[in-house]
């Protein structure tokens, strides 16, 4: 079938299964959008800025657990859309970006709005191509989504020359993508299995720390019965939050630099670590030697590069988590060694001291009358959302108070940007959400420094109409800067004081969307009550403590075990 | 230590970009390094020297292997292997100096691939130290420029 490139391209997407694309149109791309205008089961999303269309397919693809998809323009366009393809590279998510190119002839040429951008996004992309022929253009898309969803996934970039585009191609038929140079393991291999099993029977003081891979490979059930089955507590890295349920008693929550008291006590303390689909960042390890120096480390990955990167791993497994642990939970059903009222009674006296650290140090923060606690407000968030509602945050004292006090019973629930870190992330990220899921409560846990990161957004919310709820818990300060400071540079603040900012209030009024305002406590629940029954976007600005710290802190460099707390 | 890596990869355009930004990226070394094409047209063979600890050189092969158009990485250092290396000098080669360069040259099974009335072009290959030691002997001589090839290495046959 002959057709313009520029159909193909969405009789493409439309293969993939892609419902919708997130995106912003520019010269190069003007004939996509001109056969966008006419594609029937695709809806667009026009963003105000490259960035915030990045961030929301992202966290569109988490929500759905499909790939994302992102649409701009050549030049700013292209580069504007860096820093989400980055986001979404150091969070292992699935994304296909396509980025509007000058015509092949000019390429090279420093043309109007023309910038390498497959050799600026290399480092940050899992994969990315220039389609230089026509004919190459309906193979490299299939690919490009064939990669992103596969092995560890990942953003994967094609950019389109604008005569590639328009050319008119002969549609080829779909066939099976098979790559010679790229063939990811997925099964388990069954000795190591075995091997680490044997080790986990074995162990009095296991602990399993598992990250967001639990939740790209849906492996939330088969981790929450292995943990049942072994009796074995569970912390969660920031990315892996909801992949075990944050209110069973097994449940260590976070671990890391902000992590919960009893986590790293734990970890620290542990004979036997299992990490299942984290990468022992270093905001997870803290002083890399002092990192569970008495445990034996089993670690399941897909991707063998993160394995014995960071520590010395005993048992790698490199496989799909959900494959290896239902490989483990088959090992141990089968096992005559097997017994969970032994294994249960092996771990009596490691579980009694578990429950010694959450007693001596639960997660908690200081009331102070007539003053909003940014915590308090998360807590009754929790609480009047029912744990259900898909939580967005920004980057900074939000994302980790968040992080903390609003308990994640269940994947796909909560998205952030981990790994880059990325201020702005989280209310774009909370419009790909709603627009993932309509009938979802979607909140963004922002502060007052990161929401103006991509503010604009706003009129995309509306335009839309995804009642969003975006609770600024404002202390008119970078507040995990100015706590660094406080800490350690003598409460030298130096340009972390946000004094000038816009009334969030009359600011969302003006983009048609509803302002609350809460200055006390009492404020609080009836706040987010009229905002959750709203049915629009809504800013609910809390002003809270203004030097409120997070904790508890390991210090940069420090032992995990040598935290700060409140 | 040293490590001589030999890395398949599919002959795209940009492809040594991705292996090199790799190692600037995560600050690995690069000694020095080939390329050139295959029996197969459409796959290269980079060869590269570099350095490091045994978990830096894991991670060096990991991350190159995890590159999408690469189709297989060889640590060298695990198999029995050969190593060239090539080098031409322009040495100065006057009536007085000639027949030692020539000598020279001889010895080192080296051939003179260029004359000219003041001067050679010598072609030697080997070892790196072998390559080392013709320009250290030839430099009292009077060696006015050396272009170095990076090293290549092949897996030597099957002794059965």
């Amino acid at each position: 079938m002959k057709m313009k490139g520029a159909r193909a391209l969405i009789k493409c997407l439309n293969e993939q299964g892609v419902k919708v694309v997130f995106g912003y149109p520019g010269g190069a791309v003007i004939e996509l959008y001109d056969e966008l205008l006419q594609a029937k089961d695709l809806i667009h999303i026009l963003v105000r800025h490259e960035q915030a269309a990045v961030h929301a397919a992202d966290a569109y693809g988490r929500v759905k657990g499909e790939v994302g998809v992102a649409l701009v323009t050549s030049g700013p366009g292209a580069t504007n859309a860096v820093t989400g393809i980055a986001s979404a590279y150091c969070d292992s998510i699935p994304m296909v970006v396509f980025t509007g190119q000058v015509p092949t002839k000019l390429i090279g040429n420093d043309a109007f709005q023309e910038v390498d951008i497959v050799g600026i996004t290399r480092p940050v992309t899992k994969h990315n191509y220039l389609v230089k022929r026509p004919e190459d253009l309906v193979p490299t898309i299939r690919e490009a989504f064939y990669l992103a969803r596969s092995g560890r996934p990942g953003p994967v970039l094609v950019d389109l020359p604008k005569d590639v585009i328009g050319a008119t191609i002969n549609f080829p038929e779909t066939q099976p993508i098979k790559m010679r140079t790229y063939r990811p393991t997925y099964e388990p291999h069954s000795g190591q299995v075995e091997k680490a099993c044997k080790m986990m029977l074995k162990a009095e003081r296991p602990v399993l720390y598992i990250g967001g891979g639990v939740i790209n490979a849906n492996a939330s059930e088969a981790l929450t019965e292995l943990a049942k089955k072994l009796d074995i507590p569970v912390t969660m890295t920031l990315m892996g939050l909801g992949g075990f349920p944050g209110s069973d008693a097994l449940s260590l929550g976070m671990l890391g630099m902000h992590g919960t008291y009893f986590a790293n006590m734990a970890v620290a303390h542990s004979d036997l670590l299992i990490a299942v689909g984290a990468r022992f960042d270093d905001r997870v390890t803290g002083r890399i030697d002092a990192f569970a120096p008495q445990a034996k480390i089993i670690h399941i990955d897909i991707d063998p590069s993160s394995i014995s990167k960071n520590v010395q791993v005993d048992v790698p497994i490199v496989a799909d988590c959900r494959r290896a642990l239902t490989a483990m939970n088959i090992w141990f059903d089968k096992s005559r060694d097997f017994d969970q009222k032994a294994v249960q009674e092996q771990h009596q006296v490691w579980q009694k001291r578990i429950k010694e650290w959450k007693v001596d140090h639960p997660l908690v923060y200081v009331e102070e009358e007539g003053v909003i606690k940014p915590q308090f407000v998360v807590r009754k968030l929790h609480e009047l959302t029912g744990g259900d509602a898909i939580i967005t945050t920004e980057v900074g004292q939000n994302q980790m108070w968040a992080a903390q006090f609003y308990l994640f019973n269940r994947p796909r629930h909560f998205m952030t940007s981990g790994g880059l870190g990325v201020m702005g992330y989280g209310f774009p990220a909370a419009i790909g959400a709603q627009i993932a899921a309509p009938d979802k409560t979607v909140i963004d846990i922002a502060g007052d420094g990161s929401i103006q990161m991509n503010i604009q957004e706003l009129a995309t919310a509306q335009q839309y109409k995804c009642p969003i709820k975006i609770a600024i818990l404002n202390n008119k300060y970078l507040g995990m800067v100015r706590q660094w400071q406080e800490l350690f540079y003598d409460k030298r603040y130096a340009h972390t004081a946000m004094d000038v900012a816009p009334d969030f209030v009359k600011l969302a009024e003006a983009y048609g969307a509803v302002g609350l305002r809460a200055t006390k406590p009492s404020e609080v629940e009836p706040v987010i009550k009229e905002a959750l029954k709203t049915k629009n976007t809504v800013i609910m600005d809390f002003v809270i403590a203004r030097e409120e710290g997070v904790f508890p802190m390991v210090p940069a460099g420090k032992a995990t075990t040598e935290m700060l707390l409140v | 230590m040293k490590h001589t890596i030999s890395v398949l990869l599919q002959n795209k355009p940009g492809v040594l970009s991705r292996v090199t930004g790799l190692f600037s990226g995560r600050g690995f070394n690069i000694d020095s390094l080939s390329v050139a094409e295959t029996l197969e047209k459409d796959v290269s063979c980079l060869t590269l020297v570099t350095h490091g600890d045994e978990a830096i050189i894991e991670q060096i092969t990991k991350q190159i292997h995890k590159l999408i158009d690469v189709i297989k990485v060889t640590d060298m250092v695990e198999h029995d292997h050969v190593e060239r290396e090539m080098v031409l000098i322009r040495v100065k080669a006057e009536s007085g100096s000639r027949a030692e360069v020539l000598r020279v040259i001889d010895i080192f099974r080296g051939k003179v691939v260029d004359v000219s009335p003041k001067s050679y072009v010598v072609e030697v290959t080997g070892s790196k130290t072998k390559v080392q030691a013709i320009i250290d002997i030839l430099r009292p001589v009077g060696v006015q420029e050396i272009v170095r090839s990076g090293i290549i290495a092949i897996t030597r046959g099957k002794k059965s």
